[in-house]
């Protein structure tokens, strides 16, 4: 006996079928002359099929599992979602390569090598000189890859969606975000309440916002400004009772903290919220706040303990974004991590003229998560990694 | 040396000196931070367990731990002999290693023992062994309510908490876990 699950390739009567619908009444097409289903009880004897060419899905890697061909589903609804949003919204879709020779220089992601150069790690350079030859509304939905990430909310491959918008604030890409997520939750779950596992939590716009430095004031109990050396935020973690070495980096002594106190505290919250202003070395390729150096307009989504999207009012300066590079270069080199080349071709863009612009990068496989409540990436993927 | 690419459930590691295994970690990377692997090691001499944050890049040291398929053979005073079936090497442990399970252990029961630097540190027993009620007080007639449990002796001299129903000749199934008796087992 097998069991009757929609998709799979069965036999009814000795003749090849497949299975049509869920559980109870369960429609079957057979395969000679592909006419109209008949309706066969789920209590009918319905066998693996074993004649003719089609083996049937009868070994444990052709099968998938009842919940996963579900998830599949959800996500195909999800990404129709999606897209919609975006069309009704006018952003046009854009496609840029994945294959590209200067990745992205973020100290902390690792490019995978590939082809004589590397598959990106965000679309983002590509996008912004699209940014900078016109358009103003764009999207982009693609495969980004770093190396060696793999873990429940970690894949090497996952999809991002991209969405920038020329002439506006970050606070216009806040409430598309907001939006968004309460969409697509919607179209796959039926109402604005994403699930993570034990719990539900309601993604209704709009959503509470917090400074990253009241955040780890609260929650961590250290004061962050941003322009202190090293050794002084070390010391202030430790103050703190979250223990970091000597020695230890200023980015690093700020996760410590942020992963020690104020991550599990934004998990437990029963809403979404945005966390704003981030301290100017954590910048990355955000603008600083007009009148306030020590802060960049960066924010970040956190749902249900899920980081699911970084937004940045973009750096249009080329002077600093030059700076930046050979900085993220330097300090990746005396990391002993490997060196990209810095994109010559973004730098020349944002020379010619970069509108103020904001942009979010979001992880889809994280806002299906979200949506149907998987525990896991894996679980949302067609094949994870280690089913290929 | 192994790196955090190497880290899964089961790994050996030295730790200050100590005998580690893994039993929990889990893939840490904040959008714009490091990425570290938070795992949980047990400490193989004491069964303690602690959570260190493994960075990328950081290197662990593996330990010199075998883990080999053994035989109980028979008890000498405090101790217990085992013997290797694959090359029939005999290996004397004291009956503490295994702590409350050792007097539910029969001739010939099939063990897990973990070497560190070539000295047995650890027992594992099967779940459950099978043993003969040698003798046990009848149940009083009447009072046959389920959680009344009386005292009986096994073949190993164990004494276990049985149901009121259980009889001498009886063989039933105990957890080594919780020495607890689990069922009877029908012949």
């Amino acid at each position: 006996m097998t069991s009757v699950v929609r998709g799979r390739v069965i036999a009814v009567d000795g003749e090849l079928a497949i299975v049509r619908g869920e559980r109870g009444d369960v429609r079957v097409r057979t395969c000679a002359g592909w006419r109209p289903g008949d309706l066969v009880e789920a209590s009918a004897a319905v066998q693996p099929f074993r004649g003719g060419d089609y083996p049937g899905p009868t070994t444990e890697v052709a099968r998938l599992p009842r919940e996963r061909l579900a998830r599949l589903a959800d996500r195909g609804a999800a990404m129709a979602a999606l897209r919609r949003f975006f069309a009704d919204r006018d952003f046009l879709e854009v496609e840029t390569p994945l294959l590209v020779p200067a990745p992205g220089l973020e100290l902390h992601l690792d490019a995978v090598a590939a082809g004589g150069g590397y598959l990106i790690t965000s679309p983002e350079y590509q996008m912004k000189r699209l940014l900078a030859a016109g358009f103003e509304r764009i999207y982009q939905v693609c495969k980004c890859f770093r190396a060696g990430e793999h873990g429940p909310h970690h894949a090497a491959e996952f999809t991002m969606v991209e969405w920038y918008r020329g002439f506006a604030e970050l606070d216009a890409i806040a409430r598309d975000t907001e939006e968004l997520v309460a969409a697509v939750v919607t179209a796959v779950a039926g109402s604005p309440v994403a699930r993570v596992p034990g719990r539900a939590i309601d993604v209704a716009p709009p959503w509470p916002r917090l400074t990253v430095r009241e955040a780890m004031r609260r929650w961590a109990g250290v004061e962050v400004a941003g322009d202190e050396p090293a050794p002084a935020l070390v010391a202030a973690v430790r103050a703190a009772g979250i223990d970091v070495a000597d020695g230890t980096a200023w980015d690093d002594a700020f996760f410590a903290a942020f992963l020690a106190r104020v991550e599990p505290a934004l998990a437990a919250l029963d809403r979404p919220i945005l966390l704003e202003d981030w301290p100017a070395p954590l910048a990355a390729l955000a603008r600083r706040k007009p009148g306030d150096p020590r802060t960049a307009l960066r924010f970040e989504a956190y749902v249900g303990g899920i980081e699911l999207a970084n937004a940045f009012g973009e750096l249009t300066d080329p002077v600093e974004q030059r700076a930046r590079f050979e900085h993220d270069q330097a300090t990746r080199r005396a990391r002993g991590k490997p060196v990209y080349p810095i994109d010559e071709r973004l730098l020349a863009a944002l020379a010619e003229g970069l509108p103020p612009s904001a942009g979010i990068a979001l992880g889809v496989d994280r806002l299906v998560m979200l949506a149907t409540g998987a525990a896991t990436i894996d679980g949302v993927v067609t094949f994870a990694a280690g089913e290929l | 040396m192994y790196d955090t690419s190497d880290i899964r459930k089961g790994l050996k590691v030295l730790m200050d000196g100590n005998p580690y295994t893994v039993v929990e970690f889990q893939f840490v990377k904040p959008g714009k931070g490091a990425a570290f692997t938070r795992t949980k090691f047990k400490n193989l001499l004491t069964g303690a367990v602690v959570e260190r944050n493994i960075r990328s890049g950081e290197k662990l040291e593996p330990a010199n731990v075998e883990t080999r398929d053994m035989q109980f053979l028979y008890k000498e005073g405090g101790d217990l002999v085992f013997m290797d079936q694959t090359n029939y090497e005999q290996v004397t442990i004291s009956a503490d290693l295994i702590g409350s399970a050792h007097d539910l252990m029969k001739d010939n029961l099939p063990c897990t023992v973990v070497f560190f630097n070539e000295r047995p540190v650890d027992v594992t027993l099967p779940t459950f062994v099978f043993l003969e009620v040698t003798a046990s007080e009848p149940g009083v007639r009447g009072d046959t309510s389920g959680n009344v449990q009386k005292p009986a002796t096994v073949e190993t001299g164990a004494s276990v908490n049985v149901p009121l129903f259980i009889r001498v000749g009886d063989t039933i199934k105990i957890d080594t876990r919780t020495h607890e008796y689990v069922e009877r087992v029908n012949k």
